[in-house]
């Protein structure tokens, strides 16, 4: 009775500005009111220069012919187009460098982390040379090596370097002859797709067999045949070759045909592959270290192949380690990529960049470019992080 | 007989390793490896080689020997270049005396300055921007970190006093950099003259200093249990984490001007300060909430047992918990922001990078030599981030990041 007395007594003799849920309340309203205001400081400036200088902040102008050119577009583009179809120029430019630049980073990454493991102690150093100079200069510095002093360096067109391919490396780019489809190519395509998809249908069901009979039933071998057949059914379906070879010629001044990159897209592709590779590859290195050495001689101790060690043993325990890292670096790549202003690739930020100056709305223009790297961004670590949960333990 | 025999032969000292058994353990141990070392060695033996051949003879290093000044405080007023001495001799006075203070890494920090210092004074080379005048500067640097030992040695010099020192003289030296319009013996210099190292130097400093605390207030503004700061400071967070650093230093280049009051100007420099500071705040800020998750809650538990305020807790607590365990990550962030600073480059800003591209554009020779320029500008860039990483180490040591926790 008196206790429950006192703490009644207690409660109404602290003062509101030392109760915590009133402080609490308080707190939440000022930093509302200071963030909200700043905000509404800054858009009533915005308006007030908008209107003194007679900007816009639609999107309207998107539709607007764009008049600048971008070399060697991915899809359809010319300067008498609009700038929102330059914009989408510049996305597909982006995600182009990005996908072959997280594609060749993995790849390379993951060899050096290798390398960096490995016993011949001249490779390891090799690997670690490499790892220790890429990570510690600014990416810009190497982008400008790559592109400054070999890919900008490149020869005349009259005075192509030809490698077996043929391939033709001059200063306007590198042109690859690339098989591609012909008109009549429908069933090989069609038959590809099928091969495809039974494939996958059929790998599934034999490997689950496997998991609950337990029996041997080959079911990478079987899926791995299917894929490779059904192409080839798909090339005898064909009247005539589904292929044929786009070869580069010199026509005049210039190649005609043939898988074209330029230099600036080279540039910035080796440049941001050879530097994400150094912390992808210290990425691959701790997740493989990671893995207890005890699980790795539990494994050949009943029996298992070195491959099979590798695939059904270290890179499952090692992948949960490597995915988080993986992905920012991934995430890293992609927003690097728009470092291509310097080297004078024409993606996302650099279209954007241009049509400032030409079109003069800088608000909305930023706005859409920061929106766009935005949603690649998030889309990415979503997608990713699904795989993610995926592949970690699952908890009890 | 027979157990004197096992005796002796356990007492036979082991055999050394011996190089030829180093050779064959690390570079022959099997068919494999042997084939590997009998590829790369020629193709490395090769490269060392020819890079060295090219370092000594092929490469023309004038670009890179011939403006010293330029590449240090670019093109700053050559008559006001005292200024810039002065700036720099107060840090290295502080450095000198924290190192009395506190020894241990600054140690060598000062030690290393020191050297680097010395060799510049005494460099058997004759350079018309390596007069006396430089060499006597260079060489009372020495001496200055010298006699901040001593004065950091001082008994009743308290710790406190070498970090006001510390607050002051950043300030003091940026104010003689700047200098005041309508003076005569400081007249005002702007930053569109400054340049160079000092440029790089002053962004990232600049950007560590100011990015931390920020960051260490977004990680508890995330955490926080107040829905508003918690959300604002997810999003600040987020979005500043989803852009390239470079659409945030356009931003503060071109657009945040349109959102000030049309009469306000802030300078260049400061817009791409803040830009760098921003963005490293939002990766700062996530190694620091990472740091704060990996404390336990029983500390939390028990500094509230023994009566700490929530305010004590954080500071005397969690944070230094917290920090101790995300110290790689948190130096690994000052590093990339190091590196990072190169992209005010594109913002038209001359930094250590910038000055490098202007003087190639400078001469039409030199566009010939952009090799020695740009490795050089990298190896400049290697070593601090290498020397970054190396304390970053030490210091993990010191504090014992792996072994305790």
């Amino acid at each position: 009775m008196t206790t429950n007395q006192s703490s009644i007594q207690h409660k109404s003799d602290i003062p509101f500005y030392r109760d915590e849920r009133v402080l609490q309340i308080i707190a939440q309203v000022v930093s509302a009111v200071l963030i909200i205001g700043a905000v509404i400081w800054a858009i009533m400036n915005f308006l007030k220069a908008a209107e003194a200088r007679g900007m816009t902040l639609t999107l309207g102008f998107l539709k607007e012919a764009a008049g600048f050119p971008i070399s060697n577009p991915p899809i359809d583009y010319d300067p008498s187009m609009s700038f929102g179809r330059a914009f989408l120029v510049g996305l597909v430019n982006t995600l182009r460098v990005s996908v072959f630049g997280v594609i060749g980073a993995t790849i390379l990454g993951t060899l050096l982390a290798l390398a960096r493991l490995s016993t011949n102690w001249l490779l390891s150093r090799i690997a670690l040379a490499y790892i220790e100079f890429h990570r510690n200069i600014p990416l810009l510095v190497l982008l400008f090596i790559w592109y400054f002093t070999v890919f900008a360096k490149l020869p005349k067109v009259q005075e192509s370097i030809a490698w077996p391919g043929p391939v033709y490396v001059n200063l306007r780019g590198f042109y690859i002859t690339w098989p591609r489809l012909t008109e009549t190519s429908q069933p090989f395509v069609i038959s590809i797709g099928i091969g495809i998809l039974l494939a996958i249908i059929v790998y599934v069901i034999l490997r689950r067999r496997r998991e609950i009979a337990g029996k041997e039933t080959h079911y990478s071998r079987i899926s791995l045949g299917i894929v490779m057949i059904f192409p080839l059914i798909g090339w005898f379906l064909c009247t005539g070759s589904p292929l044929w070879l786009d070869v580069p010629i010199l026509e005049g001044f210039n190649f005609r045909g043939g898988l074209r990159f330029t230099p600036e897209f080279a540039a910035l592709f080796v440049g941001l592959t050879m530097y994400t590779a150094a912390f992808i590859a210290e990425v691959v290195r701790a997740g493989i270290q990671a893995v207890d050495r005890g699980q790795v001689e539990a494994a050949r101790a009943v029996g298992l192949s070195t491959g099979q060690v590798l695939s059904l043993v270290v890179m499952p325990q090692a992948l949960r380690v490597i995915i988080p890292p993986m992905i920012s670096q991934y995430l890293n790549l992609t927003k690097n990529s728009s470092l291509a202003l310097a080297v004078g690739f024409q993606e996302v930020f650099s279209v954007g960049k241009i049509t400032i100056n030409q079109a003069g709305r800088a608000v909305p223009v930023f706005a859409l470019v920061m929106v766009t790297y935005l949603t690649m961004s998030l889309l990415t670590s979503f997608v990713l992080n699904l795989y993610n949960r995926r592949i970690q333990f699952v908890m009890r | 007989m027979a157990a004197t025999e096992v005796v002796q032969e356990t007492k036979r000292p082991p055999q050394p390793p011996g190089l030829l058994k180093w050779i064959r353990d690390n570079l022959f141990s099997s068919w494999g490896n042997t084939l590997l070392t009998i590829v790369l060695l020629p193709i490395t033996v090769f490269i060392l080689f020819s890079s060295i051949r090219w370092m000594f003879v092929g490469a023309d290093w004038r670009v890179v020997t011939q403006f010293p000044l330029l590449y240090t405080v670019g093109q700053y007023p050559r008559d006001e270049i005292w200024r810039v001495g002065i700036g720099l001799s107060l840090i290295i006075f502080m450095l000198g005396a924290s190192w009395g203070k506190w020894g241990g890494l600054l140690r060598s920090i000062s030690i290393a300055f020191s050297i680097v210092f010395g060799v510049f004074a005494l460099l058997p080379v004759q350079h018309p921007e390596l007069d006396l005048g430089m060499r006597l500067y260079l060489g009372a640097n020495v001496l200055l970190i010298l006699v901040g030992y001593w004065i950091g040695r001082i008994q009743y010099l308290k710790g406190g006093h070498i970090v006001i020192g510390w607050s002051i003289t950043p300030i003091l030296a940026i104010l003689f950099l700047s200098g005041f319009e309508n003076s005569s013996t400081l007249p005002a210099v702007g930053t569109t003259l400054w340049g160079g190292l000092l440029v790089t130097f002053l962004l990232a400093a600049g950007g560590i200093v100011l990015s931390f605390p920020i960051g260490i207030a977004l990680a508890l503004g995330r955490r926080s249990s107040l829905p508003v700061v918690s959300a604002f400071s997810t999003i600040f967070i987020e979005a500043i984490r989803g852009v390239p650093l470079i659409t945030i230093l356009f931003m503060f280049s071109i657009i945040l001007a349109l959102f000030l009051p049309s009469e306000s100007r802030i300078d260049r420099l400061v817009r791409s300060l803040m830009a760098v500071t921003f963005f490293s705040a939002a990766y700062s800020a996530e190694n620091v909430r990472g740091g704060l998750q990996a404390v336990p809650h029983g500390q939390i538990e028990a500094a509230k047992a023994v009566g700490m305020s929530n305010f004590q807790t954080m500071l005397f607590i969690t944070m230094p918990q917290a920090l101790r365990a995300v110290l790689p990550a948190i130096v690994g962030q000052f590093i990339s922001l190091f590196k990072d600073t190169t992209l005010v480059v594109i913002v038209g800003i001359n930094d250590f990078l910038g000055i490098g591209r202007s003087i190639i554009n400078s001469d039409p020779e030199f566009m010939q030599l952009q090799v020695e320029v740009y490795l050089f500008i990298a190896v400049v860039y290697w070593i601090f981030c290498y020397l970054m990483s190396l304390a970053s180490r030490r210091l993990e040591a010191a504090m014992g990041v792996s072994s305790r926790l």
